[in-house]
């Protein structure tokens, strides 16, 4: 570390980083991309192990064999369902009670703050029932969940069957050691967060309940069950929850584990696995499952029903049953068997489930890509910034050498003002707070004055205030009192470069498939804007790597990865309709992602737009 | 041996088992044995060394600490008081033993630890594991059950060990303070096997000074074992509703203990008598007052010599339950570990009458309650307690004691809430599985519950058992304790997998970081001079040589 303390060494050293400041940022971000992809390159990455002792050595033998009985009950609830027309809250307390089940109902009530047009729901009101089976001679304080949503029409019928058909065969049994709560959830994600509030006692989002009046301790891990018929030819797992959170990596490879020993077909992003790593196809398939992880895992919203759990600091996932066209076809007793295997062995855990990996990428069901893997493919991007910055900051000092040698003296400029670099900050910052507050806000107004509904209104808001904040720069010139001189865009750049930084550092941390897709679009045009560049074209290419435009193209590359690409007019109707989804997480469940979008990446994005228009 | 016989002992031993179907279909089973030991307990400095039916490992415990009174109970599995109704006798799920001490004890604690650890032998049990961090002195909850009127409670040892787990080496040594062992009388239904493939199942040794007769002439030590299963037919039953004796116990009953002089079956057939098939009949029928409940009871007497060769099976069917009047539970509210929040629910079940609850929450150390945060609210008002203890915790020292008089509205719930931190442990502190969780003992709501009938508070030597355990004062009210299930908190934790690695990044971080920025503070800078050339240096030798000023 003589470096610091050497000016001459210090001197070469940043002599080199800004001469080849350029050619080393480029490096650092093609690095970063043929990073990213090589990490879906199977010999690169790690083959899953279970880390669990409690879950690695004891075997368990399944015996689950009411499958006809899980189908017949699946019959009756349809019927009763459609008979209520919702949950048929009377008709399941007394088949939970008739399993030997303890069984309470939870009533809830949500208002959405605008309606939601692809569930078709506006004031929500409905009632969870959920049955407790104690475990003998155990103390209350542990428990598992399996969860089935009651859903609309034809859909998940199996899986409400398949879990009463669990309860009665699990009731009968003695070995367990934690309560195992059976519950079904009405109106999916809204009544698992009720219920999940309702547990824990909190509440976050304004979600109106009654209170639970039985309760089994801290729940250890949850399974949520999605199954729509009676033959089933592959299981999906679905991992991504709430804010991108991921369960520990050992739920995943006890499915993985169980579909092996069975002998069922498992598929993680609806894709099978394939043995040809080395092979062009083989690769791409393996990519693709991987991009989709991490497109699913960047827009935070939870992708089944267990997302919300994760929170809670417990273990979840979502099995849901796939009926393709393959020959390959197993019955609703098998799944059963699977998922006795899983409980059993959930069942045996002494701790929770902390030994494996909390952050990871799944190329394959059974090939992972660890944290100290895919970080470095974000710090080759994150790099490019700090490069910048420090590039800058050199620039900066290097005229203040030059007045020390007294050439200069006359006219030293006092450096730029606060103000100067401080009001393109507020201003931008005030423009993502109404981004983020008039939306919801002004949703009445607008459908008021235009012929919209009120989504429509809201989805439109957000673009128009989005749209009209690229006008800032000339009303910040406004507001300036003096011209904007060549080290105020330099001093605000440099400010802007490390606060993108540390946001995208931090997201990073958190959620990294959200700060890689923005780094990867965000870093080039922020990196090299200047005011001297080309306006038009400059301003064209930095409104194409707007934080809008990524989510634009994310949606087109979603479409593409699950095979259902869309025209472009169909394309721009699902980008509205995200927007609105991600404002509706955002209001019902918690979901940062659109806070963190107009809250701070979009206003940060404002400050190299006002870069731009710097004069 | 004429000189036992002659020694006018009134030394007693009785022995009963009650069964009891239970609303949900269970079937609850309670033994109860009761030695009764004829000795001047108040002169302890004599030594007593005569032992006939009272066990003694037991007595000399007894007489070594100076213990007044002592209760210890091995619980596995949660009382389900809603599903189940009241116990007889209640406790936590784990272990717990509290403890009176005579007053003429100086150095309390210290016995308590001794006490601790000698029980923890006979009894084959973690009870090692008390010490002053989860030891509390309760100021109002548990008062003496026995003789005497005991005020002081710095007398009083109170500790629950939420995690010990019960099994068969627990009950060997409980098995082996009985007079008659496992050999004769109900003891030998006691079979591990089965006892322990049951929902519940709970052990106690009750000790404490009694009158020896109405009049409270003499007085005795009484030793009571008490063992409580619940069975769960639907598993074991096939979902038939029909269960025997061999079925419960895989053993049936062959002649009463030789020792005892009272032997008894009870079994309770107070709801739909006639639905009742009980093979063989008893002509024999008993009433007794139980819990604020009068219940009729078929008494099968096993000192009766016909009784047997016939009680082999009892056959009945399902009934209703009277709803327990006081229920509580208790949980963890919120999530991440930093905060939490305790939450006390407490029912009164009485249709008109207010009653007062006291109670009492041992919190270990590591969660730091906020005091200020607690309310007591009953139908969603505040309800101010007459009376609070509370003792704060101090740091790896002692837990918070928190004891409360709360007046429960009838017909209501009440709800105590108490928002707590979690602390960090040092890390030699941690058990060896930290992501388990740490364990909260139950708390305990402790009530004179409003009877419906009147209570019997006359002394009588035939009183059964289950129904004098705790002495009834006044006719309108009987003594309910009520355990909470134990909580289990998560309490943040490093990742102990990666030490290696935690140290040597530290390592690097603070050699690369602190070592450089140590040499840059610490540095002195000095101007370097410029090298001059070959020439010059020549010459400024020459001219020091000279004594000349230097050249530049």
């Amino acid at each position: 570390m003589g470096l610091l303390s050497d000016p001459n060494r210090r001197k070469a050293l940043t002599n080199l980083l800004t001469r080849l400041n350029a050619p080393i940022c480029m490096v650092c971000y093609l690095a970063a991309i043929v990073w990213f992809m090589g990490l879906a390159f199977e010999p690169f990455t790690l083959r899953t192990y279970m880390s669990e002792n409690a879950m690695g050595s004891t075997m368990v033998e399944e015996r689950f064999s009411s499958g006809e009985r899980a189908l017949s009950l699946a019959k009756e609830f349809d019927a009763h369902k459609r008979k209520a027309g919702g949950m048929p809250v009377e008709w399941l307390v007394k088949a939970m009670q008739a399993r030997g089940l303890e069984v309470f109902t939870q009533s809830f009530s949500r208002k959405l703050p605008f309606p939601d047009e692809n569930k078709e729901r506006y004031m929500v009101r409905g009632t969870n029932v959920y049955g407790i089976l104690r475990a003998p001679r155990a103390p209350r304080t542990e428990a598992l969940v399996i969860t089935a949503p009651c859903s609309p029409g034809n859909s998940d019928n199996q899986a409400v069957g398949l879990l009463l058909a669990l309860a009665q065969y699990f009731r009968n049994q003695i070995f367990w050691a934690k309560d195992i709560i059976f519950l079904v959830n009405e109106h999916d994600l809204i009544g698992m967060q009720a219920w999940l509030e309702g547990y824990h006692h909190t509440n976050i989002t304004g979600m109106e309940y009654s209170p639970l009046q039985g309760r089994a301790g801290s729940i250890q891990a949850a399974l949520s069950l999605e199954l729509s018929s009676d033959v089933i030819t592959s299981l999906d797992l679905i991992l991504e929850g709430l804010n991108g959170q991921l369960p520990n990596l050992d739920l995943a490879n006890l499915f993985y584990a169980f579909c092996q020993k069975l002998g069922v077909l498992c598929t993680i992003q609806g894709k099978l696995q394939r043995n040809d790593w080395d092979t062009a196809e083989g690769y791409t398939h393996a990519a693709q499952t991987m991009m989709l992880m991490v497109l699913k895992q960047a827009c935070g919203r939870s992708w089944g029903d267990h997302g919300l759990f994760l929170r809670y600091h417990i273990e979840a996932a979502s099995i849901r049953g796939i009926n393709g066209f393959r020959h390959y076809k197993m019955d609703v007793a098998t799944i059963g068997r699977l998922l006795e295997g899983m409980v059993r062995k959930l069942n045996n855990l002494l701790e929770r489930l902390h030994q494996s990996y909390f952050f990871y990428l799944l190329p394959s069901l059974s090939r992972f890509v660890s944290i100290g893997y895919y970080m470095p493919a974000f710090g080759l991007l994150a790099v490019i910034l700090l490069l910048r910055a420090l590039d800058l900051w050199v620039n900066l000092g290097a005229p203040a050498l030059e007045a020390v040698d007294g050439v200069t003296e006359a006219e030293q400029p006092s450096g730029p003002g606060v103000l100067t670099v401080l009001t393109p900050v507020v201003i931008s910052h005030l423009t993502g707070v109404a981004l983020y507050l008039l939306p919801v806000h002004l949703q009445e107004m607008a459908v008021e004055h235009f012929p919209v509904s009120e989504t429509e209104a809201v989805v439109l808001t957000a673009v128009a205030i989005y749209t009209a904040g690229l006008a800032l720069p000339h009303n910040t010139q406004r507001l300036l009192s003096g011209e904007g001189t060549e080290q105020g865009w330099k001093v605000l750049k440099l400010t802007a470069l490390l606060y993108l930084a540390v946001l995208l550092g931090c997201t990073a941390l958190i959620n990294f498939s959200l700060g890689f897709v923005l780094a990867v679009t965000l870093v080039p045009i922020t990196a090299s804007m200047t005011p001297h560049m080309p306006k038009a074209l400059s301003a064209l290419a930095m409104v194409l790597l707007s934080p809008a435009f990524t989510i634009l193209y994310c949606v087109f590359i979603y479409q593409e990865l699950i095979e259902a690409p869309v025209s472009v007019g169909e394309g721009w109707m699902l980008f509205l309709s995200v927007i609105s989804q991600g404002i509706l997480d955002h209001a019902l469940y918690g979901s940062l992602v659109y806070p963190l979008l107009a809250l701070f990446i979009y206003p940060c994005w404002l400050m190299f737009w006002n870069i731009l228009f710097w004069s | 041996m004429w000189c036992i016989i002659e020694s006018k002992s009134r030394d007693q031993f009785q022995e009963e088992l009650v069964i009891r179907p239970l609303h949900s279909g269970d079937i609850y089973a309670s033994f109860q044995f009761r030695t009764l030991w004829d000795t001047d307990f108040l002169q302890e400095r004599q030594k007593v060394s005569h032992y006939r039916l009272f066990p003694k490992s037991l007595g000399q415990v007894l007489s070594k600490f100076s213990v007044r009174e002592l209760h210890i109970s091995f619980t596995q599995g949660f009382w389900r008081t809603m599903q189940w109704g009241q116990p007889f006798i209640p406790s936590p799920p784990g272990a717990e033993l509290w403890v009176w001490f005579h007053d003429t004890v100086s150095d309390v604690d210290g016995n308590w630890k001794e006490l601790t650890n000698v029980l923890s032998g006979i009894f084959c049990a973690s009870l090692n594991f008390i010490d002053l961090t989860n030891t509390v002195q309760p100021s109002a909850s548990f008062k003496p059950l026995g003789l005497g009127n005991a005020t002081d409670h710095r007398f009083l040892r109170y500790a629950t060990l939420p995690r010990e787990i019960v099994c068969t080496e627990n009950l060997t040594p409980w098995k082996k303070l009985l007079p008659c062992g496992s050999k004769a009388g109900l003891s030998v239904l006691l079979k591990s096997e089965k006892l322990f493939h049951s929902s519940f199942h709970s052990q106690a040794v009750h000790i404490r000074p009694v009158c020896q007769d109405e009049q409270c002439t003499s007085k005795a030590w009484e030793l009571r074992q008490t063992l409580n299963v619940v069975f769960d037919l639907y598993t074991s039953g096939q979902g038939k509703k029909e269960w025997s004796l061999f079925k419960m116990f895989s053993r049936t009953l062959t002649e009463a203990c030789p020792l005892a002089t009272s032997s008894k079956v009870y079994v309770d057939i107070t709801d739909n008598p006639e639905l009742f098939e009980l093979s063989p009949a008893t002509p024999l029928l008993s009433q007794a007052v139980v819990l604020g409940d009068r219940r009729t009871y078929s008494v099968f007497d096993l000192t009766r010599a016909e009784m047997f060769g016939q009680l082999r099976s009892l056959n009945l069917l399902l009934r209703d339950m009277l709803r327990p009047l006081l229920h509580a539970e208790r949980y963890v509210a919120g999530f991440g570990l930093q905060t939490g929040e305790i939450h006390t629910v407490i029912y009164n079940n009485h249709p008109y009458r207010a009653f007062p609850v006291l109670l009492m929450d041992s919190v270990p150390w590591y969660l730091q309650l906020y005091i200020h945060t607690l309310t007591v609210t009953s139908k969603s008002r505040d309800n101010k307690p007459s009376y609070i203890h509370y003792q704060p915790a101090k740091d790896r020292h002692r837990p918070h004691l928190l004891e409360m008089l709360i007046q429960l509205p009838p017909h209501s719930m009440t709800e105590v809430t108490v928002q707590f931190e979690r602390a960090l442990l040092k890390w030699t502190e941690y058990t060896p599985d930290p992501n388990h969780g740490f364990y909260v003992g139950s708390s305990v709501v402790s009530a004179l519950v409003p009877s419906m009938v009147a209570m019997n508070t006359n002394f009588t030597q035939d009183q059964p058992l289950f129904s004098s355990f705790v002495p009834v004062k006044e006719e309108s009210s009987y003594f309910v304790r009520v355990y909470t299930e134990p909580l289990l908190v998560n309490l943040p934790t490093p990742d102990f997998s990666m030490p290696y690695n935690v140290i040597c990044l530290t390592c690097t971080v603070v050699a690369v970081g602190y070592g450089s920025f140590y040499n840059l503070l610490t540095r002195t800078f000095q101007v370097d001079e410029p090298s001059l050339p070959l020439a010059k240096r020549l010459a400024n030798l020459i001219r020091r040589i000279r004594g000349v000023p230097l050249l530049a």
